[in-house]
């Protein structure tokens, strides 16, 4: 059997082909993109016998059913979730051996946001600056999945590895993120500083991969007026005209004019990408290493 | 540097810089000699993301001991202008012309010869992948944005705002002044390089006939 391809027969809500992305190209205006919980898309990728930089599914909330015209190895990982073939229970954290035809569904997640898939020799969507990422910031890369799409695999080069089910860090009951105040963190008021770090925040169900936006006291600027464009991080803390927090996950722009407030330690941004709507967030400031 | 002349490194993050100078042209200044020192080899870093009056310094080992070498500097003089220009044909045909000409007290015609008598730098990129932020007109001829953004700003629009003109790589909402049209292709990620634009190129307006 030589045609190595997923046909995708649920896309789900959103489900997005997604690598290490494309660093480089910020001062372009090109987002990095690439999966929001990394370590997660790292360790499927490593259980099916992939490369890091294997391009994986990335799910939201409700997963996606594929069907692979060839033998694969999956793995699926990041937001606990059933999954099944053909009908029957199959293992998530672990390989799966799915035969040609059968039909791999991955289920609501049962917590967390994002389920990662990786299948073996990865999705092989033409690269666009070095990546198969989509970006739904700027557009670029493969759109997100559709129904009836066929997306195709490359050759299985590494062998699957040899575990019952990998441990992973469950996702958060409460979200703690590190923060380094600053840069911009003198637009504030004192006031507004305190509530920053003492508040607790939700989770905004309009976050999306660009940002993970918030719902909690809004933070109050020490004087009006527009801040320069000025280039942007990932995990950067920036504050809106409606005082809200807003951190930014990897389809970020890549220049901005509202102040930053603190940008989150790249540690915690995983967890921040597994956050569900409603989750309570404390910014926590720590010593910059 | 000195205080005296503004430079400042501020920390963002724990492997980030963005470093404030006083003016556009300072940061463009900048922009050009960190480049130079990251193709000799002695500043590694993953980006060098130019801004209105910063260069975000992205991907860096040591943050902290740059902060303390950069702030201790002069910011560069800025470097005469030597590469080649690229130059985009253009039609001065944008519903804002009209208003672009009541706002800087000239007739329509007359903004289109300013516009293409100006030579234009790109001071740094960002909105889209391939939207440049081209400066060179003079402060006078700043412009607001629309009261109101479109919902649609079709790509290849030559538009203003502020102290900037843009060129739309593609469709998008937008709240720019519309002042023309040019067929270029600012973005085509097949190509290399993929952007027809990047900070520091020199551009040049030449008008041709509306259709």
């Amino acid at each position: 059997m030589t045609d190595r391809a997923l046909a995708v027969v649920r896309a789900g809500a959103l489900t997005t082909v997604q690598d290490l992305g494309r660093p480089g190209y910020a001062h372009l205006g090109v987002p990095r993109s690439g999966a929001l919980d990394a370590p997660a898309a790292a360790l499927v990728n490593r259980l099916v016998g992939n490369p890091p930089g294997a391009a994986v599914l990335e799910t939201t909330l409700n997963g996606c059913s594929l069907r692979p015209r060839c033998a694969v190895t999956v793995a699926v990982g990041g937001a606990p979730c059933p999954v099944t073939v053909d009908g029957r229970p199959a293992p998530w954290g672990a390989p799966v051996r799915v035969s040609a035809g059968a039909l791999l569904d991955i289920g609501t997640a049962l917590s967390g946001v994002r389920t990662y898939v990786a299948v073996s020799g990865g999705v092989t969507v033409e690269p666009v600056l070095g990546s198969r990422s989509t970006d739904l910031l700027s557009g670029l890369g493969p759109p997100p999945l559709t129904h009836g799409a066929v997306l195709p695999l490359g050759h299985e080069i590494g062998v699957h590895a040899r575990v019952d089910v990998a441990p992973q860090p469950a996702p958060p009951a409460e979200l703690v993120l590190r923060v380094t105040v600053g840069p911009r963190d003198d637009w504030f008021t004192p006031t507004a500083l305190r509530a920053f770090t003492t508040s607790t925040y939700r989770v905004s169900s309009a976050s999306n991969r660009i940002g993970l936006r918030t719902e909690g006291p809004p933070l109050e600027r020490a004087f009006p007026g527009e801040l320069p464009s000025e280039g942007m991080v990932l995990g950067a803390v920036q504050v809106p005209p409606d005082g809200r927090p807003v951190v930014f996950l990897a389809d970020h722009p890549t220049t901005g004019g509202y102040p930053v407030i603190a940008v989150v330690r790249t540690a915690d941004l995983p967890a921040a990408g597994q956050a569900t709507p409603g989750t309570p967030v404390r910014f926590v400031p720590v010593r910059r290493r | 540097m000195s205080g005296t002349k503004g430079m400042r490194a501020l920390p963002l993050g724990d492997d980030a810089l963005l470093v404030e100078v006083s003016s556009g042209e300072e940061a463009q200044a900048l922009h050009a000699e960190l480049l130079r020192r990251r193709a000799e080899g002695t500043l590694a870093v993953r980006e060098i993301v130019p801004a209105a009056r910063t260069v975000l310094l992205d991907g860096l080992p040591d943050p902290a001991r740059l902060a303390a070498e950069l702030t201790a500097s002069e910011v560069p003089p800025v470097l005469p202008l030597t590469q080649e220009i690229v130059e985009l044909r253009v039609r001065y045909d944008g519903p804002d012309l009209a208003d672009v000409a009541a706002l800087w007290g000239v007739s329509e015609e007359a903004v289109a010869g300013i516009h293409a008598d100006t030579e234009f730098r790109v001071a740094f990129c960002g909105f889209a992948p391939g939207f440049g932020y081209l400066t060179g007109l003079p402060s006078r001829y700043d412009v607001p944005r629309r009261a109101t953004p479109r919902t649609s700003v079709p790509a290849g629009s030559v538009a203003l705002a502020g102290p900037y003109t843009g060129v739309y790589p593609r469709s998008s909402p937008g709240g720019w002044q519309l002042i023309g049209t040019t067929d270029a292709v600012l973005w085509d990620h097949a190509r290399v390089p993929a952007a027809l634009l990047s900070p520091g190129t020199r551009v040049r307006f030449v008008r041709v006939a509306c259709r």
